[in-house]
């Protein structure tokens, strides 16, 4: 494998993409959200255990690429246990952190998901990275409708066959 | 404008026609380009990067309208072209050619003036299962619009529309059928001609959405006896922007305007407006019109070549890459239809087809990776999302075997 394709598929992002964490249903989750992405199909429920402002427990199930697998999968363990307002926190450093800005010096410690550091040098991967964190925050709002990762920028494939 | 003459009893001379596509010179991550995205779009070969350069730097001006020499030879390249495309679909008349933006201007075209003329509460719009979402929504549309049903025949697992189904389909109530030539996302040829018969015996009219099949196989509007064909420049080899609706001058003439402007207009007074005549009815505002006069120089170019000859030529692509990805451990063939052309469709086990995409990326591949812009097939196939390698007439045996090189990466990476 050339070496910039080892940046984004480093060996973390590979086991978890293959070994998913918290890659469950809740039966009794106090709220759940359907992400999609129709650029690749990939579909996929995050389920929230709240306990007041903490997220108790998050899952999540679906299909999706390597990169949204292993986002939703270290997401679940990176936001566990984690207030409402620290998990927003974290998604918007990690948002940074994926799209190439500098982000903001204050913010939190993304600690493992700094594996994805990679995915700024793949644009157009962006997306399959933040679906995952854009269902749990939809999750956490108690939106009911489905999420779709084109709330991330420009429409990604509206044609062409 | 020039024009490539081939002799077409000679051997095919892959080297020559990829010598024409500067764009396959690039290099794409220090790799050589291997382009297999032809179903979504096609090259331009340098004959009609030049034609449409040529437009504007020796003969460009607003057509039909103007007295003047510029208005009366960018008139008679446009016209040109409408012949040529005649030519090359075989239609009778050059009244039966209507320009329009591409295949989708097409079928909303024929579904809002036809359609809404024709279909009513309660009756059909038959189509089949195996369409691209242009063929799809626009008649969608048209039934939330009236009140009609849309019904789908239906596809077996190997990719191909089920004749029977589709027969017991057509009903009393059935008004249109449209259907796909070549489908993208599988590559299955229908059996179009079948189709238009077992429609036309119940007096019901035929859409063939050729998008995919124009540029892979000769094309004989009379011999289909569809009264409808559409399809795109920029999948021929032409620029973007612009497509070809065919359609029976007497159904043409029938239907009403699609939308009101210049150009498709005989007279016009606050009272009263006559309409133009065929084609220029529904061709209303000024056209692509260098896009138009280098489309004709892309028929140009592909007729040189020969139609069955680049038909032989992707085939002989398609059965070469269907024999080697067919080796590959874990590899699946998604369509494996009786007759097929030019599109591969692949499923790689315990790999998101967006994860091979990007790594045939790295390697300078260019493949679609996705629904194909048709998710009911993808349904079908209870799939997500499929990896899919579409050939064109510059494409070799070397790329095909690139490509099959890739795929061997792409598992050694996730396995």
């Amino acid at each position: 494998m050339s070496s910039d394709l080892r940046d984004l598929y480093q060996e973390v992002i590979l086991d978890h993409s293959k070994r998913p964490r918290n890659f469950r249903a809740m039966p009794d989750a106090d709220r759940q959200a359907e992400g999609y992405n129709p650029l690749c199909g990939d579909r996929e429920t995050v389920f929230l255990g709240l306990d007041g402002e903490v997220l108790k427990d998050v899952s999540f199930q679906g299909a999706g690429c390597a990169i949204s697998t292993a986002s939703a999968s270290m997401m679940t363990e990176s936001v566990k246990g984690k207030t409402r307002a620290e998990a927003d926190a974290l998604f918007e450093r990690f948002h940074d952190l994926i799209t190439g800005k500098p982000g903001a010096p204050s913010g939190p410690e993304l600690g493992k998901l700094e594996v994805f550091s990679g995915v700024r040098e793949y644009p157009v991967r962006v997306k399959c990275a933040t679906l995952p964190w854009h269902t749990l925050k939809a999750a956490l709002n108690g939106a009911a409708a489905q999420v779709s990762s084109e709330s991330e920028g420009p429409a990604a494939e509206s044609g062409g066959a | 404008m020039s024009t490539a003459i081939r002799d077409t009893t000679a051997a095919y001379d892959v080297a020559a026609i990829r010598a024409d596509f500067p764009i396959l010179a690039t290099r794409v991550y220090g790799k050589p380009l291997v382009y297999l995205d032809n179903a979504a779009s096609a090259q331009k070969p340098r004959q009609v990067i030049d034609a449409e350069r040529d437009v504007y730097e020796r003969c460009y001006a607003n057509i039909h309208r103007g007295v003047h020499w510029l208005s009366v030879h960018a008139t008679d390249a446009y016209d040109a072209a409408r012949e040529k495309t005649r030519r090359f679909v075989n239609a009778r008349d050059t009244r039966e050619i209507v320009f329009v933006r591409g295949t989708t201007e097409a079928v909303n075209l024929v579904a809002q003036t036809y359609g809404r003329k024709h279909v009513g509460p309660g009756d059909e719009v038959l189509i089949t299962g195996l369409e691209h979402h242009s063929n799809i929504v626009p008649w969608q549309m048209l039934c939330e619009q009236t009140g009609a049903r849309l019904v789908v025949a239906p596809i077996d697992d190997a990719g191909d529309v089920d004749l029977d189904a589709l027969e017991r389909l057509l009903t009393p109530r059935t008004r249109f059928v449209s259907v796909a030539h070549l489908s993208n996302a599988l590559g299955t040829v229908l059996p179009v001609r079948a189709i238009v018969e077992l429609a036309h015996a119940r007096g019901v009219p035929v859409f063939v959405d050729g998008a995919q099949a124009a540029p892979r196989m000769p094309v004989d509007v009379q011999a289909l006896d569809c009264d409808f064909y559409a399809f795109s420049s920029h999948k021929i080899y032409g620029p973007t922007g612009v497509g070809v609706l065919y359609g029976k001058a007497e159904l043409l003439e029938a239907m009403p305007p699609y939308q009101g402007g210049g150009d498709m207009i005989r007279s016009v007074t606050f009272e009263k407006t006559t309409y133009n005549a065929l084609p220029f009815k529904f061709e209303a505002g000024t056209p692509n019109i260098a896009g138009g006069i280098a489309f004709g120089a892309a028929l140009d170019y592909v007729s040189a070549i020969g139609l069955d000859r680049v038909a032989a030529h992707e085939h002989g692509l398609l059965a070469h890459a269907t024999t080697t990805l067919s080796a590959i451990g874990g590899l699946r063939i998604v369509g494996t239809a009786r007759e097929k052309a030019g599109v591969l469709s692949f499923v790689l086990e315990g790999v998101h087809p967006h994860d091979i995409g990007t790594v045939l990326d790295r390697e300078g591949i260019a493949i679609r990776t996705g629904h194909h812009c048709a998710q009911p097939v993808m349904d079908r196939y209870g799939l997500p999302a499929t990896a899919r390698a579409s050939f064109g007439l510059y494409n070799t045996r070397a790329e095909v075997d690139a490509l099959a090189a890739a795929i061997h990466k792409v598992i050694g990476m996730f396995r």
